[in-house]
């Protein structure tokens, strides 16, 4: 089922399948558009960082892999996003289903005013899991290098945590759903560096079983973590590839212009 | 593609709960229109049988004596008595007490009032009926002996009272709604507090304001049980706050609490006189909102 | 006015003028609670001597020495708990509706400003509403059930203002979480929206049912009974109330049904006291299950 892709956009689809990809993606706030015509594959198990000045529209096309502006009321969507060759806007997708196996993490970390247990086995728990919660929370908050930490206090209420325990208590309770992508929007720009460093080693140990998509407004941390890195202006893919190319040998002048820093 | 497709069972069971929900919501829909068919049902029965015309417009109010006489306006001056006395007193009362809250009480001062106010509008309107018959009214006849035992002054005293916390606690939010940029412009130009609230922050705060007294009386009108015990049920035209009178609601009161079978003229009157308390009522609240909504739409 | 030489004894006359309206503003605001300290003591003065143990488990009597408040307060309570029944679910499952699922259009705007109307309509209103639908109508009489239907409509509007502002304060983030695990709508309002709401809605819910508690015309109109020797033992019962035996005892002449009136209120004030201060307790309790 899947399909060929626009070649200057597909670097890898020669070595590796592609799990996400989006077509022709226009999205609209009401009429002005945030995502312009946007072509852009995600590889498996890799890590893939989209980067742009803010209000570029990276966190509106990252939203869009999961459904996620369905809940804002004047977001529109043209074109397609495929996952694994089938488009999860068809008719008869659940965007509940798609998002069982496109996990999300926010800006901000959003934990539930709840323990840190119940945080983690939630997601399992509707989706009717069925094994040992306790073995599930285990093992996502080790992947979430969390577990040392919280091991002790697991009925404790999460909001006690730090920020970065936060954030990478997030990523753990998307773990838990064992989805095959998780997209990251921002995941650091609320955390202080020793904590971003934390998370961005945490990315490179996940990379092998998951594959990862992630915003970030952060040039030094999309060539730190990144194998692929899209660049986006005003709405606009203006260039896609690996992320040595990108930063050491753009193809476009704006993309020199803006990791050379002289804007944005 | 079979994976991502809408699963059968969870789909009826997510649309069962939405619609379960929208009726739940549908109630307060159903209420306003049994409000009106319940109203409207025996009102139109009524006017059957009395002119409208003559209701509206009639000086004399006697729906269970002979010779019997439907004008209502005598209940029309009875609340307007209780609503005019008692603006009289809630009104600057409560933006007093909001422009004190909101621009010079302490913290401290504010946890105190605020409970206070909590507490006053929280107490049953039978209470303050209570409190009019056996203590405001024998204070006004200790001062004005001609007085007598039901008056309308004593109802709106305490009428006033009622509504005051409501007042005070709406201008306050409206006082509090206005930008802090307009406070500190104005200091800054040398103006004293006095000139500052009077010229700067009520009329900013006017259209929230208007709609609170707006508001107010319209509570004042649908206020029953105090005006039932302390103002007497007597429906006659007067000016005179210390004579006794009866309000729409009061007289919707004495026929209930009377035997009186469904489908009699006596029966409809007070399906006649709740429409028009109705209509008023309703009036007067999309008039409030009115108001504030031309208020939000100036700050936006 | 600044820019005459008279600027010194024109200042002074201003800050006099100041002082003066912020006394005036503080006189009116601590009038409200002088006239509540004049109203409690009155209150106490007249009614507690009458305020015992015989008062509290006797029916109503002729004998103003023999009379009490048993099948009030009685009836008191099963009214409040079955609207409490009623008024609760659909008050909750409206905000809800409204809040979480209704589409932003004319339709949920339509119910808004109904429910908003419909919190200003006289409670008197409602109490008509009830005495032909639910009194006659449906045949249900003077009983508990009417009543609490009737007390029901007439707080609903007051519990679904509350409740949406209470699921309106909770985080959007934490629903954003609980979409992106693959919940659906119910799912996160079930487990998240609602917990996080709830010390709200509960507030909102005490309030109304106090407002519930001293209303009295709904009742009067509805016909519930003034005098009752017995307590209702269903829903189907008549009854009497608090409010209805307090407005009875003093709507009658003698002095000394006066002050049993007076009895009567300290009685209901002390059932609404207790009721605000287990919502306070409540709240605080929630609040402390959260740190």
């Amino acid at each position: 089922m899947t399909q060929e892709s626009k070649e200057q956009q597909t670097p890898t689809s020669a070595t590796r399948p592609n799990v996400l990809e989006a077509r022709d993606v226009t999205i609209l706030y009401g009429d002005s558009p945030a995502v312009r015509n946007a072509d852009l594959v995600i590889p498996e198990h890799q890590i893939s960082s989209i980067i742009g000045p803010s209000g570029c529209g990276k966190s509106t096309l990252l939203r869009a892999f999961n459904r996620m502006n369905e809940f804002i009321p004047i977001c529109s969507m043209k074109g397609s996003i495929l996952y694994r060759g089938d488009d999860i806007y068809d008719q008869g997708v659940d965007p509940v289903e798609v998002r069982r196996r496109i996990g999300m993490v926010f800006q901000k970390p959003n934990p539930f005013p709840k323990s840190i247990f119940r945080n983690v086995a939630w997601g399992p728990a509707i989706n009717g899991y069925e094994g040992d919660p306790r073995e599930l929370v285990e093992s996502a908050l080790r992947s979430a290098a969390l577990w040392d930490e919280v091991k002790d206090r697991l009925d404790s209420s999460a909001l006690g945590l730090s920020g970065g325990q936060q954030q990478r208590l997030c990523i753990a309770r998307a773990l838990a759903m064992q989805p095959e992508v998780i997209l990251m929007d921002e995941p650091c720009s609320a955390l202080d560096p020793v904590s971003t460093a934390h998370i961005e080693d945490l990315l490179f140990a996940l990379k092998k079983e998951y594959t990862i998509v992630i915003v970030t407004h952060n040039m030094q941390q999309a060539a730190r973590v990144s194998d692929y890195t899209a660049f986006f202006e005003t709405g606009v893919l203006i260039e896609y590839g690996e992320t040595d190319q990108v930063f050491t040998r753009p193809a476009q002048k704006r993309t020199e212009e803006y990791v050379t820093g002289r804007f944005g | 593609m079979e994976d991502l497709a809408v699963k059968k069972g969870r789909k009826y069971r997510e649309e069962g709960i939405r619609i379960g929900l929208f009726l739940c919501a549908l109630v307060s829909v159903i209420t306003t229109i049994g409000i009106i068919v319940v109203l409207a049902r025996e009102t139109i029965s009524f006017f059957g049988v009395v002119p409208v015309h003559e209701f509206l417009f009639g000086l004399e109010w006697r729906p269970l004596l002979k010779p019997k006489s439907f004008g209502v306006l005598p209940l029309v001056c009875g609340t307007a008595m209780i609503v005019v006395g008692a603006s009289l007193i809630a009104l600057p009362l409560g933006l007093g007490s909001a422009i004190y809250l909101s621009e010079y009480a302490s913290e401290r001062v504010r946890n105190i009032i605020k409970p206070v106010l909590e507490i006053l509008a929280g107490i049953p309107t039978v209470v303050y009926g209570y409190f009019a018959l056996t203590f405001i009214t024998p204070l006004i006849r200790s001062v004005l002996p001609e007085t007598q035992v039901f008056n309308a002054a004593s109802g709106a005293i305490v009428g006033g009272i009622m509504v005051h916390p409501m007042v005070a606690s709406l201008c306050d939010d409206a006082l509090q709604a206005v930008p802090n940029s307009l406070r500190t412009g104005a200091y800054a130009l040398g103006a004293t507090p006095l000139e500052v609230n009077v010229r700067v922050i009520v009329p900013a705060a006017l259209s929230g304001i208007l709609a609170s007294f707006v508001l107010a009386m319209s509570r004042a009108i649908g206020e029953t049980m105090a005006v039932t015990l302390a103002s007497g049920a007597t429906p006659k035209l007067t000016a005179n706050p210390l004579e006794s009178i009866q309000t729409m609601t009061a007289y919707i009161v004495q026929v209930s609490l009377g035997d009186t079978p469904a489908g009699t003229i006596e029966y409809q009157t007070i399906f006649a006189v709740g429409s028009l308390l109705f209509v008023i009522t309703l009036a007067m609240n999309l008039l409030a909102h009115r108001i504030l909504k031309r208020f939000q739409e100036v700050y936006e | 006015m600044s820019g005459t030489p008279k600027t010194g004894t024109n200042l002074e006359k201003r800050r006099r003028q100041a002082r003066m309206f912020r006394f005036l503003c503080a006189a009116m605001t601590w009038l409200a609670v002088i006239v509540l300290a004049i109203l409690l003591v009155h209150i106490t003065k007249q009614g507690i001597k009458w305020v015992d143990l015989q008062f509290l488990t006797s029916f109503p009597s002729r004998f103003p020495d023999q009379a009490g408040i048993k099948s009030a307060l009685v009836g008191t309570l099963w009214l409040i708990g079955l609207t409490a029944l009623v008024s609760i679910p659909f008050g909750m499952a409206s905000a809800i509706y409204l809040e979480e699922y209704a589409k932003r259009g004319k339709l949920s705007t339509f119910i808004q400003i109904n429910i908003a109307n419909l919190a200003g309509v006289p409670s008197i209103v409602y109490g008509m509403l009830g005495l032909v639908i639910f009194v006659r109508f449906f045949a249900l009489g003077r009983s508990l059930i009417a009543g609490a239907l009737t007390m029901s409509l007439l707080i609903l509007p007051v519990i679904i203002i509350a409740s949406r502002e209470a699921i309106r304060a909770v985080p959007g983030s934490i629903r954003q979480a609980a979409y992106a695990l693959g919940a659906t709508r119910w799912q996160t309002v079930r487990d998240h929206v609602l917990p996080s709401a709830l010390p709200g809605i509960l507030t909102g819910v005490i309030l109304a049912l106090s407002r519930a508690i001293g209303e009295t015309a709904p009742l009067v109109m509805i016909g519930a009974l003034t005098y009752v020797a017995f307590l209702p033992e269903g829903p189907l019962d008549a009854f009497t109330a608090l409010p209805i035996q307090i407005f009875n005892w003093a709507s009658r002449p003698q002095e000394d049904f006066h002050s049993l009136a007076a009895g009567g209120i300290i009685v209901l004030l002390v059932v609404l006291l207790a009721m605000n201060a287990s919502a306070i307790l409540i709240r605080q309790k929630t609040q402390q299950g959260k740190q």
